[in-house]
């Protein structure tokens, strides 16, 4: 049986398969692509684009959990700097837009890392209050309304092209490749699994756990406003009442769903980012068949539960152990 | 309500207070739910424009979304002994005994959008509400007069599922096109009144029908949903508007501009003009005694292209949506 205990990623990929194989089944032109205003067009690229903001979030909320922590506010951050774009887009450049929405995420990201690190209160109690209050700071930039724009560079950045691929997801590849460059490529991955796996014998072996804990909790929130900024730009709206709404739950279980413990500690940037494609497949495949919407929160939850016990090696142990007592019965 | 629209208004109801109320003037306590949607924001400055066109002194509490305030603005209107109270429930239930305390005043209580539970019926004077059952025929009707007897692929975006008014402008509509055989709903799925949803979902609509080829009309419960679908029909290289015929609910004002453009075809309005009506009834109620019946329906006015959609977008984007 240890043949089925998992490789790292192996149960993901083999999920990620297994969904595509059934997405197929319930809409046969899921795998056509054509080319649609030097664009490509079908449903694999919605699952791709659909899937960059929880993608995005991932790939902050994996390095906070990974720290032990956990991150509530992203949907609330998202909503922020969503709204700060629109507000700005129309009168302003991009790269003004950009800066100011990206420096709303990096403050975001501060105060929850200020609160965890400095003041060492609990994440999840920590990250609520930016989760509750945010959600209104956004809705008093917009006040209230759906702020619309239609400055051409910033719709780009939602629903442009290149080399026919999505501008967003072009970005979070961008953005996967760097994260991964600055925490893979040198000891800082390491030292923010140390402070996740035990951040006192860490800070005893001279790990500036602390600085780990606030940069972790500010990349976040450049990730969130990020992902806030292209669903801006996707609906060429701000929408505070409903942008990022719930996310900050799709992206904790992408991370698990990638295999990371909420626990802390050893961490996977692409399985996390994998972990977001797999729940967009499945989010996808789900519209595409034609059930009723009273059966899509079934259907997901149904499937997570199958790709989380695919991973747990307790349960591989169990179906092992039925196996082999069915071979010594026979 | 906007931080901004809430100080106005405050500042513009201390003004009225404190200019003495002139002989048969009118002094309405209207307690509002509070900032949920953009459609809230407007109703509360239409009820504005129509108490001032009445002359009417309307004093607005604004409940921040919870049963409690709006229960004590209530009693606070009493101890006032207002003319009137004007009540849009932030939920169905717990309002037997303040509405009693009304009562007792003599004070009659009109309620606005939304109805409370049937058992506190003889509470209030009456009540004005949309029916969106209604809302749902009369978009299902549009449709049914626009594509004649041409067989007509439909796909339905639904509102949040488990919303009453998702499943009765969902009821509407399929009753009012079950009676032409030539329109099929094809597809149904929910977008959560939001535009991203209506994207995405209608995204996967295209697809599942043949590049969006076996489409024939889109109806969203909401305008919303509406924009975020003629956004994806447009990414998809599809004109909403000429190939795909558009009829949603609402009549908020991007649709009125999608609709200047030619993207979109019809939209059937939620009249935020809900104190206009209680106002009259209110006032025939007050000089002639004249009881208003139980229930007062808005209309469900449906809006197209010929009705000059731009001159509309303007009127309505300053209300607040």
């Amino acid at each position: 049986m240890t043949a089925l205990l998992p490789r790292r990623g192996l149960a993901q990929i083999l999920a990620l398969i297994v969904i595509l194989a059934v997405d197929r089944v319930v809409s046969p032109q899921f795998f056509d692509l054509r080319l649609q205003d030097g664009r490509l067009f079908g449903s694999l690229i919605d699952v791709l684009n659909r899937g960059t903001p929880v993608a995005l979030l991932s790939l902050g909320m994996v390095l906070v959990i990974a720290t032990r922590g956990i991150d509530l506010s992203v949907g609330a951050v998202m909503a922020i700097c969503g709204a700060i774009a629109a507000s700005l887009a129309d009168s302003h450049g991009l790269p003004v837009v950009l800066a100011a929405a990206l420096g709303a995420g990096l403050v975001c990201g501060l105060w929850n890392g200020f609160l965890v690190a400095v003041l060492g209160m609990q994440p999840i109690v920590a990250t609520l209050i930016l989760m509750v209050a945010g959600r209104g700071i956004a809705q008093l930039i917009t006040e209230g309304r759906i702020v619309t724009f239609s400055s051409p560079d910033l719709v780009w950045l939602g629903n442009g092209s290149v080399l026919g691929l999505p501008v967003p997801v072009v970005i979070a590849l961008g953005m996967l490749i760097l994260t991964g460059a600055v925490v893979r490529g040198s000891a800082l991955g390491l030292l923010i699994e140390a402070t996740g796996g035990n951040a006192r014998a860490s800070e005893l072996a001279g790990v500036g756990t602390r600085a780990m804990i606030l940069a972790v909790y500010v990349w976040c929130g450049v990730c969130a406003a990020l992902a806030g900024v292209i669903a801006a730009a996707d609906i060429m709206g701000a929408d505070a009442n409903n942008a990022g709404l719930w996310l900050e739950l799709d992206a904790i279980l992408a991370v698990v769903i990638g295999g990371t413990s909420l626990f802390g500690g050893r961490f996977s940037l692409v399985l996390a980012v994998l972990g977001a494609l797999i729940i967009q497949t499945m989010n996808t495949g789900i519209l595409l068949s034609g059930y009723p919407p009273e059966f899509n929160l079934l259907v997901k939850a149904v499937v997570v539960l199958a790709v989380l016990l695919l991973q747990s090696p307790k349960f591989s142990g169990l179906a092992g152990i039925a196996a082999r007592l069915r071979r010594t019965k026979a | 309500m906007t931080p901004k629209a809430l100080f106005a208004a405050s500042a513009m109801a201390a003004l009225l207070l404190a200019l003495p109320a002139s002989a048969g003037q009118l002094t309405i306590g209207f307690s509002q739910i509070g900032s949920e949607s953009g459609w809230r924001a407007a109703e509360t400055s239409v009820s504005k424009q129509e108490a001032a066109k009445r002359q009417v002194n309307l004093k607005i509490a604004d409940a921040q979304q919870k049963q409690e305030n709006q229960i004590k603005a209530i009693r606070s209107f009493i101890a006032q002994n207002v003319d009137a109270i004007f009540l849009a429930p932030v939920v169905s239930t717990g309002w037997d005994s303040v509405l009693k305390e009304a009562k007792e005043a003599k004070i009659p209580v009109v309620l606005l959008d939304r109805d409370i539970d049937p058992s506190g019926k003889e509470l209030y004077l009456t009540a004005v509400t949309s029916d969106s059952v209604h809302e749902g025929a009369v978009a299902g009707e549009w449709l049914a007069k626009t594509v004649g007897e041409k067989a007509c692929n439909v796909v339905e975006l639904q509102g949040t599922v488990g919303a009453s008014v998702a499943a009765n402008r969902k009821k509407g509509f399929d009753t009012a096109v079950a009676k032409h055989p030539n329109l099929k709903v094809v597809r149904s799925q929910t977008g959560d009144f939001t535009r991203a949803k209506g994207k995405e979902v209608m995204e996967s609509f295209i697809k599942a029908e043949g590049g969006g080829k076996n489409i024939c009309a889109v109806y969203a419960h909401n305008d919303d949903m509406m924009v975020g679908a003629i956004q994806a029909m447009k990414e998809a290289g599809l004109k909403p508007g000429k190939e795909i015929l558009t009829v949603s609910i609402d009549a908020v004002p991007d649709i009125f501009k999608a609709m200047a453009a030619g993207e979109a075809n019809a939209t059937v309005e939620l009249t935020p003009n809900m104190a206009g009506p209680a106002l009259d009834a209110i006032a025939a109620f007050k000089d002639k005694g004249t009881v208003p019946p139980k229930w007062i329906q808005t209309e469900s006015k449906l809006y197209t292209a010929a009705d000059d959609p731009q001159k509309i977008y303007d009127s309505k984007k300053g209300l607040g949506y």
